[in-house]
């Protein structure tokens, strides 16, 4: 029954990497850009949500909604000022401004707030848990769990049944045709980054309210992102969520044998997985 | 007053020079056919005039405004429509989303463009909605118009745009470029790689679209198609307009020498 | 109409390079001699860095593949010397080799799964694997787990060349010690700019730029991208292997967090190929003198020094994507290390102009 219970924690855990990665994978979707800062986004946004909650005492929940169109905006002034002049044929130039990105938000992060270990506070929610049987899981990963599936859904909606949506996939196919058409790509580009930061701050809520973090937690988190859209199939939300069940069930069976290899464990499933279907479990054929 | 014109339009990719000060006039009501062989600057032109090259403000007016300098999603807003060399259906959308997405963005009024005709009062650029202003996009041309054009559209509304036939996406892309009811149309090669017998079923919606005030510019390497159903016919060659005139008032001579050059 | 011209990649400047760094190397050579020990630990930080620098720019800048995963090699090679020491009681200069040796290793399978990667794609996979080699060291008891350990003394006194150095220069075994790597550093750094500088003027340096401009094309004309793909990532790894060696047997101190740190060993060289000029054999050079002069300007403010140097990379990145080596080129037209073939005299040049 502990096995049972331990991959119940895995999958919900999965949830929560799913949250990291789907801004990452909606990002590429459309432009093909990586963002080797997104999980130190992630963590930009937790502490953002950190400080709303202790300046204006609100519930996390509400301190989200609150930094949420911060990011938004964020995202979208990030997009059109910085990433959209390093688009084009070459990889270079996305990939290492992002990870100048990254080590400047990281060490902005650790000036601003010092390198001390944070938690943001949900009180009674932090500890609650239903049980069904023998299992119980905590209410705090079952939200999270359930987020992400609500997430998925809705940009899978946003993708597929809005005028956003189509401007966004007639841009990732042929941006120039796309202009023919009266959208302006780099707009378009701006604004999916943008969303990608309201899933950024859910996720964020996420991972402050479940455990600690700090300023140097970033990388690790886009590495698992990386590992959950990579195991899934590039451009396969459904296949992102699958692909961060497999690496949180993986990171907790490894814990429950050696609490060392808990991180160890989810990279060699992520090995694995590549090792077996180069392509992820879900391609998409293009 | 003409629809639209060019003035000693140049065009460049870096150092290789392709345009070298092309004029051409398109009047309202008017088909103008624009021939040459490969690589003399024919699409190249169309590619000036739809913005995705940039040029001098002043080498292009549309309505006695200068665009030249405007981005493609701007000029498409005014009233310019291009049916794209290769078609160019985007593989992840519908036959429906193709035609949809063609009209979604008509009239200039998208939060974008909101927000950069502010920012333009400040920084002295272009104002996207006031150089929309005057088209609404609105007209003749919606999706059951077109469906009542080219039919077969219809059946396959739901299946992705590339999974037809060429002459199928040829309409398609036509389409596309009707749904934001333009009154200049741009018509990029599309008779090349079809059938003769596709060929002149397409050529056959060119009456309609004219009937609904659109402006036609075709771009032909048939030249016989071309004589066939312009006002007007404009040779390149090299980058440069060597031969204007009514297809009844040229002769294949004029043709040849405009196509290859007085060597013949 | 005589047509009389040959293929060259010498220029004016270039010999007059040749000539300048023979008479740097000699007066780095006998730097010792003159040097207080703080100056040797600083040339032994720059000539590592360089050496670093050089390999991920073959890479990134003339293999297109952008690794940020280097700090595996780095570690793997560091760990390897350290075992061999401490477990295997091997002499401390000669396991620098087997520290290259254990990063060709590592490198064999980080290929192996990380050449399914595209791109972006690829960049992650490399730190996933350089993770992997972390967590894996960490457990390894032997050489103190996710503590660390040093190098024992009794194996530091034992080398050969300390104890002459120290007789030599007349100074104590620890300054010895720092002027025996500095030397490796001197002759690892120098080795590893003519054997790139070979590289790219041989022929397989003209296919490695044809993969880089164009696979597909490179492909047509019977490159094997695929090969020379494996070629560059294995050298890359070997080199930053022996430099990993050497840098942690003048610590004489490691830990899996130091030794695998992707800020130190990946973070860091990348700035200084980014802002030095990526796809030159000069940049990396320059990049090392600026990220140097950086570092000892700013290096007490922390983290304010690295957001500068984020900053720095990423303005560079945007405004100035060929580096401070590229404006400097643009500007006069000089080239250092020329690897592009030009035809001299003859009908050709003529018409050029």
């Amino acid at each position: 029954m502990i096995w049972l219970d331990t991959i119940l924690q895995g999958v919900l855990l999965g949830g929560l990497y799913a949250l990291f990665a789907a801004g990452l994978s909606l990002v590429f979707g459309i432009m093909r850009l990586v963002n080797l800062a997104h999980g130190d986004l992630i963590v930009f946004g937790a502490y953002m949500i950190l400080i709303v909650v202790s300046v204006l005492g609100l519930h996390p929940f509400l301190a989200a909604l609150v930094a949420a169109p911060v990011m938004f905006v964020f995202g979208w002034v990030l997009q059109k000022a910085v990433l959209n002049r390093t688009l084009g044929d070459d990889i270079l130039p996305p990939l290492l401004v992002t990870f100048g990105l990254s080590i400047v938000l990281q060490n902005g992060l650790l000036e601003g707030f010092s390198a001390d270990s944070q938690r943001i506070s949900m009180g009674a929610l932090e500890t609650a848990s239903v049980s069904v049987g023998p299992i119980s899981a905590g209410v705090l990963p079952l939200m999270t769990f359930a987020s992400a599936i609500l997430v998925i859904v809705a940009l899978n909606q946003l993708f597929y049944r809005t005028a956003i949506g189509r401007a966004f996939r007639a841009t990732s196919d042929d941006p120039v045709t796309a202009s023919l058409m009266g959208i302006r790509p780099d707009r378009v580009f701006a604004t999916a980054t943008a969303i990608a930061m309201l899933v950024v701050t859910i996720a964020a809520l996420y991972l402050g309210t479940r455990a600690n973090f700090d300023p140097n937690v970033g990388p690790a988190r886009l590495i698992y992102a990386f590992e959950a859209v990579i195991i899934g199939g590039l451009g396969s939300l459904w296949g992102t969520l699958a692909g961060g069940i497999i690496i949180g069930v993986a990171q907790t069976l490894g814990a429950a044998i050696n609490p060392e290899w808990q991180i160890l464990a989810g990279h060699v499933a992520f090995l694995l997985v590549l090792l077996i279907r180069p392509r992820g479990l879900f391609p998409r054929g293009h | 007053m003409a629809l639209l014109e060019t003035d000693g339009l140049t065009a460049r990719y870096g150092d290789f020079q392709a345009l070298f000060g092309v004029d051409i006039t398109l009047n309202e009501g008017e088909t103008v056919a624009i021939i040459g062989a490969n690589g003399a600057g024919k699409t190249t032109l169309m590619r000036s005039i739809t913005g995705v090259l940039r040029n001098e403000a002043r080498q292009i007016r549309h309505k006695d405004v200068e665009i030249g300098h405007l981005p493609a999603d701007t000029i498409m807003k005014r009233g310019i429509a291009m049916v794209p060399e290769g078609r160019k259906l985007f593989p992840s959308l519908t036959v429906e989303e193709n035609l949809i997405i063609g009209g979604q963005h008509k009239g200039g009024r998208d939060l974008g463009d909101r927000i950069d005709s502010v920012l333009s009062r400040f920084t002295g650029g272009p104002d996207p909605m006031a150089l929309a202003a005057g088209h609404d996009g609105m007209g003749h041309w919606t999706l059951e118009t077109i469906y009542a054009l080219f039919p077969i559209l219809r059946e396959r509304r739901m299946t992705p745009g590339t999974a037809l036939s060429g002459g199928q996406q040829q309409m398609v892309a036509i389409g596309r470029a009707l749904m934001s009811n333009p009154d200049v149309l741009l018509c990029d090669e599309i008779s090349l790689g079809l059938a003769p017998v596709v060929i002149r079923d397409i050529y056959a919606a060119l009456p309609k679209i004219r009937e609904s005030g659109a402006s036609v510019i075709v771009v032909e390497q048939d030249i016989s198609q071309a004589l066939a159903v312009a006002d007007r016919v404009y040779c390149m060659m090299e980058g440069r307009i060597t031969l204007e005139g009514r297809p009844d008032a040229i002769s294949r001579d004029d043709i040849h020498a405009a196509y290859f050059g007085d060597a013949a | 109409m005589a047509m009389t011209y040959s293929v060259t990649t010498r220029t004016g400047a270039s010999s007059i390079a040749m000539i300048a760094s023979l008479i740097l190397v000699v007066v780095l050579v006998a730097a010792p001699a003159f040097a207080s020990r703080g100056l040797i630990q600083d040339l032994f930080f720059i000539l590592t860095m360089l050496t670093l620098a050089q390999f991920w720019n073959l890479l990134a800048g003339y293999g297109g593949l952008v690794s940020v995963g280097q700090q595996a090699f780095v570690g793997i090679g560091a760990y390897a010397l350290y075992g061999a020491v401490i477990l295997g009681g091997a002499d401390p200069v000669l396991s620098i080799l087997l520290a290259g040796l254990a990063a060709l290793v590592l490198a064999v399978p980080t290929a192996y799964f990380a050449f399914r990667l595209q791109g972006a794609y690829f960049a992650i996979g490399t730190w996933v694997i350089a993770e992997v080699a972390r967590l894996s060291v960490a457990q390894w008891q032997a050489v103190g787990g996710g503590t660390g350990t040093s190098l024992p003394r009794s194996a530091l006194r034992e080398i050969g060349a300390v104890n002459w150095i120290e007789t030599a220069f007349d100074v104590r075994a620890s300054a010895a010690r720092d002027i025996l790597t500095y030397w490796l550093a001197l002759i690892l750094a120098v080795a590893t700019i003519a054997g790139i500088y070979w590289l790219l003027r041989s022929k397989a340096g003209l296919a490695l730029a044809a993969v880089r401009d164009n696979t597909e094309a490179a492909r047509s004309v019977g490159v094997d991208a695929g090969r020379m793909k494996w070629v560059v990532f294995l050298t890359s790894a070997f080199g930053t292997g022996l430099a990993g060696g050497l840098i942690y047997l003048q610590k004489a101190r490691i830990s899996p967090d130091a030794a695998f740190s992707v800020t130190d060993w990946t973070a860091y060289v990348i700035f200084i190929v980014v802002i030095g000029g990526i796809g030159t054999i000069e940049g990396p050079i320059l990049g090392v003198l600026v990220f140097f002069a950086l570092q000892s300007l700013l290096a007490d403010y922390g983290s304010w020094y690295l957001m500068v140097l984020g900053l720095i990379g990423i303005a560079v990145m945007l405004f100035a994507p060929r580096g401070l080596w590229g404006l400097i080129s643009e500007r006069t037209g000089i080239q250092l290390f020329p690897v592009r073939r030009r035809l001299v005299g003859g009908a050709l040049t003529q018409e050029e102009t």
